[in-house]
């Protein structure tokens, strides 16, 4: 029969006792009027709250001190990670960085690479973007089209990527692009490389989502150059190596929490007598919230004990984005308001009009639901 | 799934691999149809009660499987006694088991003297009183859908006194069995008078002091937590039963596994099982502690929203051959739409949940989170 890796172990001790410093963190950019919880979500970016949270050694927990990270265990930064997301703070400028590309160029960088830029990662300082969406190729990444061709030391790229959210801002991209044929299984002839935003050829075209927002874009590399010391991983491997990715963008608690300040908003406007309505649906909510922080838990157990668990991590992505749906939805119904975006002092009318206005996205980024069902049909044996 | 070997301790194991063992000889196709008054059953084991094996399990030390050494138990870890439950959950065992295991433990911690006799928990619903009488105390009510009622030694129930200060109550000799209901797996539940029973005053107890005041817990919330337990078997069960069929079965020259829309049906499915595990072992994890009664809410309230989920595709996928009782699957289902509802559905725990949340309001509710995953909140 099947079975799942999720364990119901409490967080060791030294991660706990990580909670205390990064709430008095969070507590003081609160008091400091750095962000409002509501109005920001960890894909806002805010470079020098990243900076702020880089100076207080909340980024790069988990990368080594050679490369000015903190040594610790992926555990202490699950804790720092929900615990800014509980917050609502401005995580966009350095949450990608953190979540996966710098342990990317950790695990399959070359030397080179990993002391140019990992040690400003940990500082808060350089943003990347995740450039693996085209066109053409969305859920069927082995489709990607955008071709590294080798040119002495180095490679030249050309193509296009999209929906590369904060590619405007980030200094780079980790892109999936083509060096070779597919083969049979069509995963073969896929590298990945770091791209700096900075370098001639590259342009960025935005594009606007449905609150009127940029935040994702259009990337366009025309004869890039990129040196083969930026290149992560052999030549063809890209494919395992964002499955590997994959596993650490899908299982967080960014996949359930992006709303989680909707439902504090709701819990206050609702106030301390529910009426059965109310307090049934916000009960629901809370019991399917408490599952996926457990397994969402055990998930980072697994990945910091080495283990890949793609399934487990797609079953946290495909619970909890239903989740992170569902919690608009019922929000209305609780409490019958008209959402606004600009219903200045009205916290519980903006956040939930941002977040109706943002939650098609969740099913969408960083895997369709879709595509998730698929991947956890084949860790069922089914495929 | 899990197995003995990943029990920690060893003597853990043993006695998850010796119920197995004892599952498997004992539970025939035929003792299960008896039990589930299935067409062509002979006799209703609901009026059978299968005294073989409920010796066997006895024998083995089973009913006291929870309670600590010193007091006479084997003193499993509570995540291993919810395991055991899960197993039972899992083979549809007609016998209550789960709610002696679960009894006894919540009986020996207040104090009270444990015996290996069959037992069952009370759920909550009318109050019983209790009064003072000059061999102990004197019981007014009457209480219903009371698992096994009719066949247990002993009972286990929430009272009040007049004060309204709640109690817990060991009856050894139930009162006057009123009426059997069935639930819809065909398990005996029975209604009882108690009035006018007469326990003595050793029978009548505190609840633990695991936690204090409102979070106490109760034998409706003990109740709730063996349900929870027993759902995620069932729920492995259904799932298990799902991929299996999706994978033998052919139409249109293949497997059913290999159509997308019942990939999709099976990976939901597959999630709810994940989300109904995680909060079962939370709760599991909480046994005795002053999370228990908040953690065993949320544990009934995902385990009982995952069974109607489950149990629809569970019986979708097996198509018209899972809707007959010939097909085992409904020694599953039947049981998830049973025990979703027992010891208070999963819409009364989610109000409870939910008036606790917004009582506190919002900014307690993280701390509240992460105090329940054992954390520092
Ligand atoms: C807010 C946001 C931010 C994003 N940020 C980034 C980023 O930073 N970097 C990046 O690389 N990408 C990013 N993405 C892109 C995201 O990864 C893709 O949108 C996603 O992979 C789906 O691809 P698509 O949009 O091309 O949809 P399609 O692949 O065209 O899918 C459309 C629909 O068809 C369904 N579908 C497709 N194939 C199948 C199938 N085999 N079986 C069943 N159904 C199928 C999909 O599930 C979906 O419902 C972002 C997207 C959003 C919305």
């Amino acid at each position: 029969m099947h079975s799942f890796r999720f364990s119901a172990e409490p967080l060791p001790p030294e991660a706990e006792a990580a909670r205390a410093s990064v709430r008095a963190f969070l507590d003081a950019e609160r008091a400091a009027g750095h962000f409002v919880p509501h109005r920001t979500s960890w894909t806002t970016f805010d470079a020098a709250f990243s900076r702020r949270a880089g100076a207080a050694g909340l980024i790069g927990l988990t990368l080594p001190e050679a490369y000015g990270g903190h040594g610790r265990s992926g555990l202490v930064r699950f804790v720092v990670t929900e615990e800014m997301l509980a917050a609502g703070a401005p995580c966009g400028a350095h949450w990608i960085a953190d979540r996966q590309s710098g342990p990317q160029i950790h695990r399959h960088g070359t030397e080179a690479a990993k002391r140019a830029i990992l040690p400003r990662i940990c500082r808060g300082e350089c943003a990347f973007g995740i450039g693996m969406s085209e066109p053409n190729s969305g859920s069927d990444l082995a489709a990607v089209r955008t071709r590294a061709v080798r040119d002495g030391d180095g490679w030249v790229i050309n193509g296009s990527k999209i929906w590369t959210t904060n590619a405007h801002q980030v200094d780079y991209l980790l892109a999936l692009v083509r060096t070779g044929e597919p083969g049979p299984d069509r995963h073969g002839g896929l590298t990945q490389f770091i791209v700096d935003m900075a370098a001639p050829g590259v342009t960025v075209r935005p594009i606007l989502d449905l609150s009127g927002h940029h935040e994702f874009n259009e990337v366009f590399f025309t004869d890039y150059r990129v040196a083969d010391a930026m290149r992560v991983g052999a030549e063809g491997a890209g494919w395992g190596l964002v499955t590997e990715e994959l596993a650490f963008e899908r299982s967080g608690p960014d996949r359930f929490l992006s709303d989680y300040r909707l439902l504090v908003e709701l819990v206050d406007r609702i106030g301390p007598e529910p009426d059965r309505f109310q307090a049934v649906e916000t009960g629901r909510m809370v019991a399917q919230l408490t599952a996926l922080l457990g397994m969402s838990a055990s998930v980072a157990r697994l990945l910091d004990q080495g283990v890949v668990p793609g399934v487990e991590a797609a079953l946290v992505k495909d619970v909890g984005n239903g989740f992170e749906r569902a919690v608009p939805e019922i929000a209305r119904r609780l409490v019958p308001v008209e959402p606004s975006l600009t219903a200045q002092g009205d916290a519980f009318r903006e956040a939930l009009g941002g977040v109706t206005l943002r939650a098609p996205s969740f099913t969408l980024r960083g895997g369709t639901r879709e595509v998730l069902r698929g991947v956890i049909a084949r860790g069922l044996g089914l495929r | 799934m899990d197995h003995a070997a990943e029990a920690g301790d060893p003597v853990d194991g043993i006695v998850l691999d010796q119920v197995e063992r004892l599952l498997a000889q004992h539970l025939t196709p035929a003792l299960l149809a008896a039990c589930d008054g299935a067409a062509g059953a002979t006799a209703r084991a609901a009026d059978l009660w299968p005294a073989d094996l409920w010796t066997a399990l006895a024998e083995s030390g089973l009913p006291l499987a929870l309670v600590p050494e010193a007091e006479g138990g084997i003193g499993l870890a509570a995540t291993t006694a919810a395991r055991l439950i899960r197993r039972c959950g899992r083979a549809a065992l007609p016998l209550p088991l789960p709610e002696t295991v679960a009894g006894a433990a919540l009986w020996a911690a207040t104090g009270g003297q444990v015996a290996e006799d069959a037992l069952s928990l009370v759920p909550g619903g009318g109050p019983v009183r209790i009064a003072p009488h000059a061999e102990g105390f004197v019981l007014d009510g009457r209480v219903a859908q009371v698992p096994w009622g009719g066949s247990v030694a002993a009972l286990l129930l929430d009272a009040v006194d007049a004060a309204g200060i709640p109690h817990l109550v060991r009856i050894a000799a139930p009162g006057t069995l009123r009426d059997t209901h069935h639930n819809l797996a065909g398990e005996p539940r029975d209604t009882l008078d108690l009035t006018g029973c007469i326990v003595p005053a050793a029978d009548v107890r505190a609840a633990p002091g695991w936690a204090a005041g409102a979070g106490a817990p109760s034998v409706e919330s003990v109740g709730a937590w063996v349900r929870a337990q027993q759902m995620v078997g069932a729920l492995e069960t259904c799932l298990g039963s799902a991929l299996a069929h999706a994978q033998e079965r052919q139409q249109f020259g293949r497997p059913l596994a290999k159509f997308q829309a019942i990939q999709h049906m099976l990976a939901e499915a597959a999630g709810h099982v994940a989300a109904a595990t995680a909060a079962a072992d939370l709760a599991a994890a909480c046994w005795g502690d002053p999370r228990f009664v908040l953690a065993t809410a949320i544990a009934k309230a995902r385990c009982g929203e995952a069974a109607g989920h489950v149990a629809a595709i569970g019986h979708q996928i097996h198509g018209a051959m899972g809707f007959t009782q010939e097909h085992p699957l409904h020694r599953a289902t039947r049981r998830l739409w049973s025990w979703r509802d027992e010891f208070g559905s999963d819409a009364l725990w989610q109000e409870r949940i939910g008036r606790a949340v917004c009582a506190g309001g919002g900014a307690a509710l993280w701390p509240m989170l992460v105090r329940l995953r054992g954390g520092a909140g």
